[in-house]
Formats: C-alpha cells, structure tokens, sequence
C-alpha cells in the first residue's frame, strides 16, 4: 500500500473501504440477477476495479463531475449513489435513476455530479472536457474525471479534445482504467507505444500508478485535483487494474484470450480490498470484528435493495414517449 | 421597415441573446477574428472576447462533444459547423449523445445546444460541401430542426433555438446570406412547430423549405401568371413539424406538391408527402409529389448542378400537369 497516506483521517480510509466493498457488493447481486435470469438485458462488472474508482472519486467534492463508461457501476457508487435507485434502474423500473429509460449502461446521478455510463465506448471524452469548459467560463473552480478503458484510447475523439483541454489548461482529469483488455482482445494488441505518452505529446502531465492500490491513487489524484483547481490542468492517469469478470457477465468461457492462472494471480494477490483489509488492521484503523460488521451491514443493504427493486413497479406505458423533449409531454401525441 | 441580409440577421440574434444571458458562448472553427469563411460572425469577438468566441482547432467531434458536455452543465453552447456536410463528422455527439441524454436520463439532464450550420448546392462547390442533410438529423428523436426561408426567420428561428431546452440544429442556406428581408428593429422571436403561410392560393399547395421557399414562391408568379392559384407554405421547422397547418392546406387545394432541397429518397419531401397522403387522401385529386434534390452526390460542373436541384420552373410545370390532372395516374 502507499506508504504516504498520513494526512488522511482513519474514517477517510474507512470510508475507502466501505465504497470499495459496497461496488463489490453491488456487482455480485448485479451478476447473480443475471444468473437468474432477473435483470433484463446484460451488464458489465466492475469488480476488481474498485480502487480506481473510489481512490479517484473520494477525491472530489459531489459538485465535481464525472463521466462514466459501460463498466459504470463502480463510478456510480463511488460517486455517492444510493443502492435502490441503481438495481430500480438495473431492473427496468420506474424508481431507478433514470425511471428504468437509461438501464446499466446509461446510469446518470445528477445530484451527485455524474453525467451518466456512456455505451460508446470513448464516447463521453467530448462530455466530460466540456463540463470542465463549463467551470472554466462560469468560474465554477469544479473538477471533471472523465474515466475511460484502455480500449478508449483507440477512438480519434480522445486526441482532439486533450488538444482543446491543454491548449485551454481545463480542470479535467482523463483517467485512463488500464485493465489488460479492451473487450475481448488483449490491451497490448490494440494499443501501439506508451498509453501516457500519447497525453505527454499534448504536453499534459501523465502519471501511470498502481490501480489496485486505493491508497496511492487517493493520494495522486487529491494533488491534482488541486492543482487543477488553480488552473493547472489537465492531467491524465493511466490506472493499472484489472477486471474479474469477462468483457460483460455473459463473457464466461474465456480462456481463448485470457488465461485463468493470470485472474487468479490478480484476484487473490493483487485484490484491492483484500490489500486495504490488512492495510486496516496492520494500523490498527479497525480490528477483523470492526471490518466484518462494515461488511455485513453493506451486504444487507444490498441484499434489501435488490428485494425491494424485484417488488418494485415498472413505469407506466404511457411514460414511453416522454422525455424526448424536455417541453413536449409526450412527443408522439 | 429596414432590410438587412440573413448573414447580419445571423449576427444579430446571437449577440442579442448573448449579451442577455452569459452562459451562451459560440464555439467552432475560425468563428473569432475571421468571423467564419461566410463572414457572419464579424465583430463578435470584439464585443464578448475569446472566452464567449471560442476558436477550436480542426476537430469537429471534438468541439461538438465540449458543446455537448458545456450543455449538460449548464451553458447554451452554439456550436458552428462549417459546412453541413461535415455533419457526419459529428454523428455520434450530435445523435448518440445530444439527441439522447434527456430520455436516457429519465428527464434529469438536458443539453440546451445549438448546432448551427448550412445546406444548399449550386454554389460550385462539389460533393462534400453542398449537401443539405437536415432529414438525416431529423430522423433521430430529440433534436429539433429549423430550417429558415429568409433573414426575417434565420433571426426569429436562431433565437428562439438559443432559449430551448433541447438540442437544435439549424440549417442556414450558404447562398443565402447576402440576400436581403424586412426584419423588425424590435425584439421577436419565431415558436417552433408554426408553419408561415406564405401567400394563400386555392389550387394548390406548394410547401417548401429553406431557399425552396422562394423556387415555390417563383413558380407560384408564374403559376398565378396562368390563372393558376397557388399557396406557398413555409413548416419553418420540420421537427417539430407544424403537420395542421399542412393538411388544412391540403384538404383544401387537393393538391400538394413538396419541395427540399436534401436527397428525394428517404428524405424531408418523403416525409410530408407521406404525412399528407395518410391524413388528407380523400380530400386530394392527385398524390402528393414529392421534390428533392436528385440522387446523386452533387456535381462540380455548373452543367451538372444546376439540374440536380427543384427549380421554380420546374415546380410550376408539375403543378400545372397536377391541376391538369396528368399526374393523377403518374408511376
């Protein structure tokens, strides 16, 4: 772990941990509605990712804004959403973030500054650069992370706005989520040369750091969220991580392009809340007891969440043609 | 009244608007000092500086996806797209992610966007800088499109655009921006979904968009020259598109024939023609016709070009074969 966290308070490191549990959490009850065939549609996991997510959103306030990809529930959580509304969504129902229109993969939390999953993929880098426009004229001192996969890093959009965003120092940080694999295909064959190179070229500061480590990357990403802050962005941060699950939960026999051996080797020797569990007890922040009861009460209100988005209701036909427009009740009248 | 061109009326609808709310900002290429190749932009800069005239570089996705974004979070980006050809360019921010947001979010987030850009062949500019692709934009539910006829609505249009709350793309016609028309010194603005009836006639109905608004009103002097009584009808926006007006019209001359300048097949004359056939088939003498631009990419050769768009003699020769009832039949 990073060894440099002394100027965060133990309930900012538990804090780190309770978010990082609860997107654990919330994929395993995402991936078993899947199993059984509850959930509509498919999803994408996030879990093996957490410390990314967390490292970087504990770093913000909930004005700051993010964008999220297809593998968006880790950003969701972490940017401070609540479990009901997010398997209400998940499911379909009219109760869910975007009454059941958006679904896993367009989950969007204006109140806690998320602009929403994006399903192209690269597609919310224009987004994310342009809410950092937005505080730069408005003087707004906000910060937007735009977070994307390494698979992003292949789509034109990405060089023209971090062009626009260094030629302006925009507040915007481009996190880059390196996970091996860009679908089903394996990162070094699709991604020629040095991933943070391709921002330095732009003169923009690049740092690449330990994405399993959620300690190192609260750290990274507090300094630039104040500097860019000031004025000194952008940043760009390529996260070394790894996803547990396939491209999406219906990815199950995959060894065509990943070999087993190596998930196991990230799962149980590299895992982020494993590592920040004994981090925890190490420093005497929680005892094993304290560190359960966190993860009981976690499981329990996912477990409660998800019973209450079954029972929940689905919107009523007639909201089909609504929100297309914002001043047309419904657009097809 | 004073007459000024489509170009100042342009100019002066955003810096009305901008002087009135600060979160509107133009962004694009060469939109600052040059004003843009069609010099509509001139003096801009000067009154609301770099910050709210924004010079992008080259990347049309790019400064279309920070509109989108800018939008999301509060400002009224207008964003100026060269050439409506370049479009295409920017599909997947304008329809993947502006047209989209605010139903995919369930009605939490808006983009309050402004694409501005143009249409319109005949100015010897070749393929991919004279297409009129409105009906590509209004086929995608969520954006709105606006299509003005003459300085006078290139204004009330641009303005009331710049105040909704959902993504408008606005189609300029290039070779219009020097003409001249009547536009009020006070403040007005044009509500959408409003077709303008442009001059009444008891024969026919000629609707029309954009620059085809005057070919319809030409072949209507030729027609009227005839004894023949045409009513022009201008939709001013085809989304959304003022349908009542259009079949009253219909209903009442029997016989309709729609001029655009965008691609025959699958385009905005289909779409209305269509629509007319559906609600006003027993009250028309004849099908309604349907006039576009041909389809094939556009020429260079003026020899070539010239035909590839509805002309005011065209029109009024298909209108006097529908009054004659020659096209009643046609294949």
């Amino acid at each position: 772990m990073s060894s440099s966290s002394d100027n965060l308070s133990n309930e900012s490191i538990l804090q780190m941990y309770r978010q990082m549990v609860r997107i654990r959490t919330f994929e395993d009850n995402a991936n078993q509605l899947y199993l059984s065939a509850k959930m509509p549609g498919l999803t994408h996991m996030y879990s093996g990712e957490e410390a990314v997510a967390v490292g970087i959103c504990e770093a913000l306030t909930s004005n700051d804004k993010i964008t999220s990809t297809h593998r968006g529930h880790g950003h969701c959580v972490a940017k401070g959403a609540d479990f009901k509304a997010m398997f209400c969504e998940l499911l379909g129902k009219e109760e869910g973030y975007c009454r059941g229109k958006g679904g896993s993969m367009h989950i969007a939390d204006q109140s806690n500054g998320n602009l929403g999953a994006n399903a192209i993929v690269g597609g919310s880098l224009g987004i994310a650069t342009g809410a950092a426009l937005t505080s730069k004229l408005m003087g707004k001192n906000e910060v937007a992370v735009c977070f994307f996969g390494d698979g992003a890093t292949a789509q034109g959009l990405m060089y023209e706005v971090m062009n626009m965003a260094a030629l302006w120092n925009l507040p915007v940080i481009y996190a880059c989520e390196n996970n091996g694999y860009s679908e089903y295909t394996k990162t070094e064959e699709i991604a020629a040369g040095s991933i943070t190179a391709r921002a330095e070229a732009f003169g923009i500061e690049s740092f690449q750091v330990d994405g399993q480590d959620v300690l190192a990357v609260n750290e990274l990403t507090r300094e630039l969220v104040a500097r860019a802050r000031a004025g000194e962005g952008p940043f760009f941060l390529e996260l070394m991580t790894y996803r547990y699950h396939g491209h999406h939960v219906g990815d199950i026999n995959r060894e065509y392009y990943r070999a087993k051996d190596e998930e196991s080797e990230w799962k149980t020797n590299r895992d982020p809340i494993i590592r920040l569990r004994g981090y925890l007890v190490e420093n005497a922040i929680a005892t094993e007891a304290e560190i359960d009861a966190i993860n009981e009460e976690i499981f329990k209100d996912a477990a409660d969440a998800v019973e209450y988005a079954l029972n929940a209701k689905y919107p009523d036909v007639s909201e089909v043609d609504m929100h297309v427009f914002t001043d047309v009740k419904h657009a097809l009248a | 009244m004073r007459q000024i061109t489509l170009s100042q009326a342009v100019n002066e609808a955003l810096a009305e608007e901008m002087r009135r709310d600060e979160t509107v900002f133009i962004i694009g290429e060469d939109v600052a000092e040059a004003g843009t190749p069609f010099k509509v932009l001139s003096g801009l800069v000067e009154e609301f500086g770099t910050e709210r005239v924004i010079d992008t570089p080259i990347a049309e996705p790019g400064f279309m996806g920070m509109g989108v974004g800018a939008a999301m979070t509060g400002m009224r980006p207008v964003v100026d797209l060269m050439f409506g050809d370049f479009i295409f360019l920017v599909m997947d921010q304008l329809c993947n992610q502006a047209a989209k947001t605010h139903y995919m979010s369930g009605g939490k987030l808006n983009v309050p966007l402004v694409l501005r850009t143009n249409l319109g062949a005949t100015r010897r500019s070749a393929a991919q800088h004279s297409q009129s692709l409105h009906a590509l934009v209004a086929h995608i539910p969520g954006i709105k499109v606006a299509l003005p006829s003459s300085a006078y609505e290139a204004k009330g249009l641009l303005k009331t655009a710049i105040r909704d709350d959902n993504p408008v793309v606005i189609f300029e016609d290039k070779l219009m921006y020097q003409d001249k028309a009547e536009v009020p010194e006070e403040e007005y603005y044009i509500p959408f979904g409003e077709a303008n009836i442009k001059r009444e006639g008891t024969d026919i109905t000629l609707i029309g968009t954009s620059s085809m608004v005057q070919v319809c009103e030409r072949a209507a002097e030729l027609l009227a020259a005839e004894g023949i009584s045409a009513e022009v009808i201008d939709p001013r926006t085809i989304v959304p598109l003022d349908e009542k007006t259009l079949i009253e019209s219909a209903k009442k001359t029997s016989r309709v024939i729609v001029v655009d300048e965008g691609h025959q097949s699958f385009g905005t004359t289909s779409e209305i023609a269509s629509r007319i056939n559906e609600k006003a088939f027993y009250y028309l003498d004849a099908p309604a016709l349907r006039m576009g631009a041909m389809d094939v990419p556009i020429p260079f050769s003026p020899a070539l070009e010239d035909i590839t768009v509805p002309t005011a003699e065209g029109v009024a020769e298909n209108a006097r074969k529908l009054v004659r009832g020659e096209l009643i039949h046609a294949a």
